[in-house]
């Protein structure tokens, strides 16, 4: 890092203010000759850098701020069209669920969870993802993280919001939800506290609030930046007037209409609390902050693992298996850290300079926990069926053998060897250090292990329904359109709120950022 | 009793006409109540070295401001310990106690079932619903605990009058000493931070 130049510094930023400006990109993608951005050295002695391109602390705001304050690409535009059209869509679903009733759905007597579950679970999986990393990779001091934990925790609050759908509107009768809860009423009726599925309502509500309190709290500093940004830009009357974005062709002025930097001066500023960046603050939020990843380390597990309790303590073959916990919480991470790579590698060409915060090295870190976590789910499936034939329970181990695995006799069979092969061999591709390092083949195995940990709640909820003890009660599951539709919109939905997130919020957690750059050590020797 | 003070700090703040401050020590020309002089910084060690200083020097009511929290600051200047964590394991006890309070009235007293045969009162199926309710609580104690004590919310500071400080959010570090400090001394306090290699010194009013 060079030294401190005051006008270099002053002129920067002042560039930097206009809004959505952002610094030149860095001048070498990749080292000469390699696919390398600089952060793949394997040197033990020598730590990859986390920030690339030599970017000063007024810089990394720039990037950060800049893309929250630029219009978006048209790609983003495109997306978003699409994206909050499927929203919609998937609402108007919900709402003919609600008007006509959940027969519009393919359940029947024998599978009575189908679809609506295992959007659940999937979605609740995903949401794991964020406070991991916020919380369990913070305790181990892994400072990667900072790169990604602001994304991956908002990508949490809208999977759980996007699981929160599915049991809420599976119930039938969507208006009496409210008696999940212990509400004084007057039927004098209590729910049953001995039942998992109000332990999950428990699990799944505190999950929601304290991942929301989590990344709201990381947010507090980094929105009084974008706050103090909008607020100089106003002082000094460099502020752009309101204008709608199109996705072709110029941006429509709006006449009689607020800038959009004392909006955000106004909308920023309510939300970071008059955040001043104390040195007194900033050790009470950072003990604070300790103390939130502390306890959601624990949170984080025991919420898969009671979700995984609604099957487990069942009595149907296939459910009932006491490895399901930390099957479960394993496979969260898995498809979490999947859904984060499937987000964050498009963003970096998208947004390009987020390349420079964002690094190989991030991705590769990620692509190894798929590795271990993938391998961990597939040691599970394993142990799974080995448990099913060498414990002896026939009817266990025929759920297996003849619903799940057998071509010749399971109907689900496809469905079985899809999860095996998207979970299980797809990842075993990121032993091979060439593979583990090219964002493409990342966002492939991503992609298919989504798809996998999909199909993984598809396997263990309708195929171990469908045919209980007696044939006369086998059934197969065929969804509905409005099965297919609202999963659809669940996605749409998802990809709208993170599209918003990344036009209006702090995608990277810029203080963080900073603490693990060079400069921000306070020894003069580094 | 330092968190009462702050407490009472915040509440002047929205309600200035309910706590009666002492008659400013400085005045500016204007006739402004001094809030106090600040210093910039541009780099990581001297903000950290200055901070050394001004505290060897035996200053109480000043503040660092930085766009990071820097690692061993609170050595730096001298800061104790936060009682968050105990506020924090009040609210868990709270929520566990409440979960356990909650879960045995309702299934023991109010609407005894039967389930399986087992004992109303059996506390083993009351454990998931403790464990979530002692995290919930204590998810909130930490994030209003943590702004409690800061006096946030508070929209309206008088360093927000100072342009520079802007900075901060951004790549600068600031210092500033408080008026109210029993050592603070307009020209000796501007000398100390200007020794310690402070730029943009400058003094801060208050508008009351």
């Amino acid at each position: 890092m060079t030294a401190f130049e005051p006008d270099q510094s002053i002129a920067n930023r002042l560039t930097g203010l206009q809004p959505g400006a952002q610094p030149p990109p860095r001048r070498q993608k990749t080292i000469p000759g390699t696919r390398d951005d600089g952060t793949l050295i394997e040197d033990p002695g020598k730590r990859a850098p986390l920030v690339l391109g030599d970017r000063s602390f007024g810089e990394v705001t720039d990037i950060v701020c800049g893309y929250a304050e630029a219009p978006m690409p048209k790609p983003w535009l495109a997306l978003f069209t699409i994206t909050s059209s499927i929203a919609a869509l998937g609402t108007g679903m919900i709402l003919y669920l609600i008007i006509t009733g959940v027969g519009v759905w393919g359940l029947n007597n024998q599978v009575d969870w189908a679809w609506d579950i295992t959007n659940f679970v999937f979605w609740i999986g995903i949401g794991h993802a964020g406070t991991l990393i916020s919380a369990i990779l913070c305790l181990l001091k892994q400072n990667w993280r900072t790169a990604v934990n602001r994304s991956a925790e908002a990508m949490t609050i809208f999977a759980v919001v996007c699981a929160g759908i599915f049991p809420g509107i599976h119930v039938g009768r969507v208006w009496f939800a409210w008696m999940l809860f212990p509400i004084p009423n007057s039927n004098a009726i209590w729910p049953n506290f001995r039942s998992p599925l109000l332990w999950d309502v428990f699990a799944v509500s505190t999950y929601a609030t304290v991942s929301l309190l989590f990344w709201y709290m990381g947010m507090i500093p980094d929105l009084a930046t974008l706050r103090d940004r909008a607020y100089l830009r106003l002082n000094r009357g460099i502020s752009r007037p309101f204008a709608i974005p199109m996705p072709v062709g110029k941006d429509i002025v709006l006449p009689f209409m607020p800038r959009p930097d004392t909006i955000r001066a106004f909308v920023y500023g309510l939300l970071s609390l008059g955040w001043r960046f104390s040195s007194r603050h900033w050790h009470r939020y950072e003990k604070a902050y300790l103390m939130l990843a502390g306890i959601s380390t624990p949170l984080v597990l025991s919420v898969h693992s009671i979700v995984s309790f609604d099957f487990a303590t069942s009595i149907l073959p296939g459910w009932h298996t006491t490895i399901f916990p930390p099957y479960f919480v394993a496979g969260a991470v898995f498809g979490g850290f999947a859904m984060v790579l499937l987000l964050l590698i498009p963003i970096r060409s998208i947004l390009p300079n987020f390349s420079d915060l964002l690094t190989l090295r991030h991705l590769e870190n990620m692509a190894k926990i798929l590795l271990v976590t993938g391998t961990m789910v597939g040691f599970a499936y394993s142990m799974e069926f080995f448990i099913a034939w060498y414990g002896a329970n026939k009817f266990e181990f025929e759920v297996f053998a003849n619903n799940r695995v057998n071509p010749n006799v399971a109907p689900y069979w496809w469905a079985y060897w899809t999860m095996i092969i998207c979970n299980v061999v797809f990842p075993q591709l990121f032993w091979f250090r060439k593979l583990r390092q090219n964002p493409v083949v990342i966002w492939i195995v991503a992609l298919a292990v989504t798809i996998g940990m999909w199909f993984e709640r598809f396997v263990i909820i309708v195929t171990s329904l469908h045919r209980a003890f007696i044939p006369g009660e086998w059934h197969m599951f065929f969804p509905t359109w409005v099965d297919i539709l609202t999963f659809v919109g669940s996605c749409g939905i998802f990809m709208t709120l993170f599209l918003l997130f990344l036009k209006f919020l702090p995608v990277f957690a810029m203080a963080e950022v900073k603490l693990v750059m060079p400069q921000a050590h306070t020894d003069d020797h580094h | 009793m330092a968190g009462i003070k702050t407490l009472i700090a915040g509440a002047a703040d929205y309600f200035p006409g309910f706590v009666r401050r002492p008659a400013p020590r400085f005045v500016t020309e204007s006739g402004k109540r001094v809030y106090g002089i600040v210093a910039e910084f541009g780099e990581t060690p001297a903000m950290y070295h200055a901070a050394e200083k001004v505290r060897d020097a035996g200053y109480s009511r000043w503040d660092v401001f930085s766009p990071f929290p820097v690692h061993g600051m609170e050595k730096a200047m001298g800061i104790k310990t936060t009682k968050l964590p105990l506020i924090a394991g009040g609210a868990a006890i709270t929520g566990v106690a409440f979960a356990a309070f909650l879960q045995w009235i309702t299934s023991d007293y109010l609407y005894p079932m039967v389930v399986q045969g087992k004992p109303y009162g059996a506390w083993e199926p009351f454990v998931p619903i403790m464990f979530e309710l002692g995290v919930l609580f204590t998810a909130f104690a930490c994030l209003f605990g943590m702004l409690a004590l800061n006096g946030l919310p508070r929209f309206h500071h008088p360093l927000f009058s100072h342009e520079r400080f802007y900075r901060v959010s951004n790549d600068r570090f600031v210092i500033a000493i408080e008026a109210e400090d029993p050592n603070f001394d307009p020209d000796k306090t501007r000398a100390l931070l200007e020794k310690v290699g402070g730029s943009h010194i400058t003094i801060i009013e208050e508008e009351d």
